[in-house]
């Protein structure tokens, strides 16, 4: 393991150097200490490297990522992995808004709560939260699964496209154009390798789905007043 | 864009590194508002039959050694007064209520930064590091404080329109938003009596507390009062003499992130404010959720 204490080596180093990693890199896992709230760290990764981070950290960590595996070891601010394409963000504490933002690929664990609009503007990503999701969740949601094993706030896949949402406790209120629907089979195996994927032990059969209704895919008619 | 930073000691062990604590979170918020900052410590109070106010001036050679001295003979009062770069602590024995009407009668050139019992606001341009030591944030000592730093991107670095807003004894508030529907409140808060100094949004917020408070509303009614009739955008900190408040409006897109442990509770717009608290990293840590009043008070 190579560790990094970021007050000896500044972040944009850090970041630079676990970015021009070769292919065929040794140096695989990585663990950086203490950050101190630092934004945008271990972001734009391209290789299969393990990278720890030892703490709470600021905005957007391990955003963009490709490949890799990131593990805060703490609580996280905005953005933690926004439009990440593909491996794995773990959160072992709790993320602040706009967890997985506009992400296209991989998963996102997240073992605390996560704040409002988690997943937002969501592209394929998978997340699964082990805690609860704050207000206006999905929203926009576009592919991807959103996996919440507590509660979701307010207007829960507001105006969702096309993802899959799957919460195990109370939903406050469900947003316009997302629906509670069928648990088939094939669902259920699927929200069964979420589950299993992130390391969470619980029942699929608890969960319910939500998804969109598709109203506000193409003009209807009754709406052409307000045009 | 700005950043506020609030720190509330409940372990009254601590209260001798208030200020210290304080000046590492403003620090840590250097960028998010380079430009100037704002302090309102808890700091120190007074006897019950004398007030104490945080006066300013621009030019640091305003004669305040007179002012004090014309005072204490008009209201026959003790006066002390101790100048702090262009800022000056007067302590006089007297109520705020008939100091202040003197002031502005005598000194209409001296703005009041803020005064009560143990208030001490101090405002000024500058980066937050420079600002905090000209004022020797770092010695304070006291129960809580409240700090603001400041980018200014829509008018000039001053510090008439800089937090923390003061509108009543030993009351302070900071905001990171904007108000939509802030000139029908001043038109209403004006007929129930409050004066205002700038025709800025966050002062009518704070008067709006101060307001609601002088009603008779206690800290979390009054808060929860506001998040009906305020419309805008807001993460709010406020201070009173013995209370402590974060609300964020229904969006909540405005940063907020909060600690709390047995000894303190600690509000930030970001984490890196409140990195270096003691025992942080085992304190709890959470984003204040939407349209949620959060108040602490002393015992």
């Amino acid at each position: 393991m190579h560790e990094i204490d970021l007050t000896k080596t500044p972040l944009r180093e850090v970041n630079q150097r676990l970015q021009t990693l070769p292919p065929d890199t040794n140096e695989r896992v990585w663990k950086l200490t203490n950050l101190h709230g630092e934004h945008a760290c271990a972001v734009g990764l391209t290789q299969p490297i393990e990278v720890h981070i030892d703490g709470h950290i600021g905005y957007y960590c391990a955003g963009m990522n490709q490949e890799a595996t990131v593990v805060i070891h703490g609580q996280c601010g905005i953005g933690v992995a926004e439009n990440m394409m593909s491996g794995e963000v773990r959160v072992k504490g709790n993320a602040s808004s706009a967890a997985g933002a506009t992400a296209q690929g991989g998963l996102l664990v997240i073992e605390g709560d996560a704040g409002t609009r988690c997943g937002i503007s969501m592209k394929g990503v998978d997340i699964v939260v082990k805690g609860s999701v704050g207000a206006m969740s999905a929203f926009m949601a576009q592919s991807g699964s959103l996996v919440v094993c507590g509660d979701a706030g307010s207007s829960l896949g507001d105006s969702i496209y096309e993802a899959r949402l799957y919460v195990q406790g109370k939903v406050e209120s469900l947003g316009s154009d997302c629906i509670e629907k069928k648990m088939t089979p094939h669902h259920l195996a699927k929200l069964e390798r979420l589950l299993k994927s992130a390391g969470i032990d619980a029942d699929p059969r608890n969960f319910k789905r939500y998804g969109s209704a598709r109203r506000l895919y193409n003009f209807h008619v009754d709406n052409v007043d307000s045009y | 864009m700005c950043g506020i930073v609030g720190l509330f000691l409940k372990n009254p062990s601590l209260r001798s590194k208030l200020g210290a604590h304080l000046e590492t979170m403003l620090i840590g918020m250097t960028e998010r508002g380079p430009d100037s900052a704002g302090i309102a410590v808890y700091h120190r109070p007074v006897a019950q039959d004398r007030c104490k106010l945080t006066l300013f001036n621009a030019d640091t050679n305003y004669p305040w050694r007179e002012l004090s001295g014309d005072l204490g003979v008009a209201l026959n009062a003790e006066t002390d007064i101790t100048q702090k770069g262009n800022h000056a602590l007067l302590i006089a024995q007297a109520s705020d209520d008939r100091v202040l009407p003197w002031l502005k009668a005598e000194h209409p050139d001296v703005r009041i930064m803020g005064y009560g019992h143990l208030m001490e606001v101090y405002k000024d341009m500058g980066l937050p590091a420079e600002v905090a030591a000209r004022y020797g944030l770092r010695h304070m000592e006291g129960s809580h404080a409240i700090g603001h730093t400041r980018m200014a991107t829509e008018s000039a670095v001053t510090t008439e329109g800089s937090h923390p807003f003061t509108p009543a004894a030993d009351m302070c508030l900071v905001h990171n938003g904007s108000l939509s529907n802030h000139n029908n409140l001043r038109k209403y808060l004006r007929k129930h009596g409050q004066e205002f100094e700038t025709d800025n949004d966050s002062e009518v917020a704070a008067r709006y507390f101060a307001h609601r408070l002088q009603e008779g509303a206690s800290l979390k009614e009054a808060m929860e009062a506001g998040l009906k009739d305020l419309d805008g955008f807001f993460t709010f900190t406020m201070g009173t003499k013995d209370g402590f408040a974060v609300v964020r409006d229904g969006i909540a897109c405005k940063p907020a992130v909060m600690a709390e442990n047995d000894d303190w509770v600690a509000m930030a717009s970001e984490f890196r404010s409140l990195a270096y608290l003691p025992n942080v990293e085992k304190a709890k840590i959470w984003e204040p959720a939407p349209s949620t009043v959060y108040t602490w008070s002393l015992q």
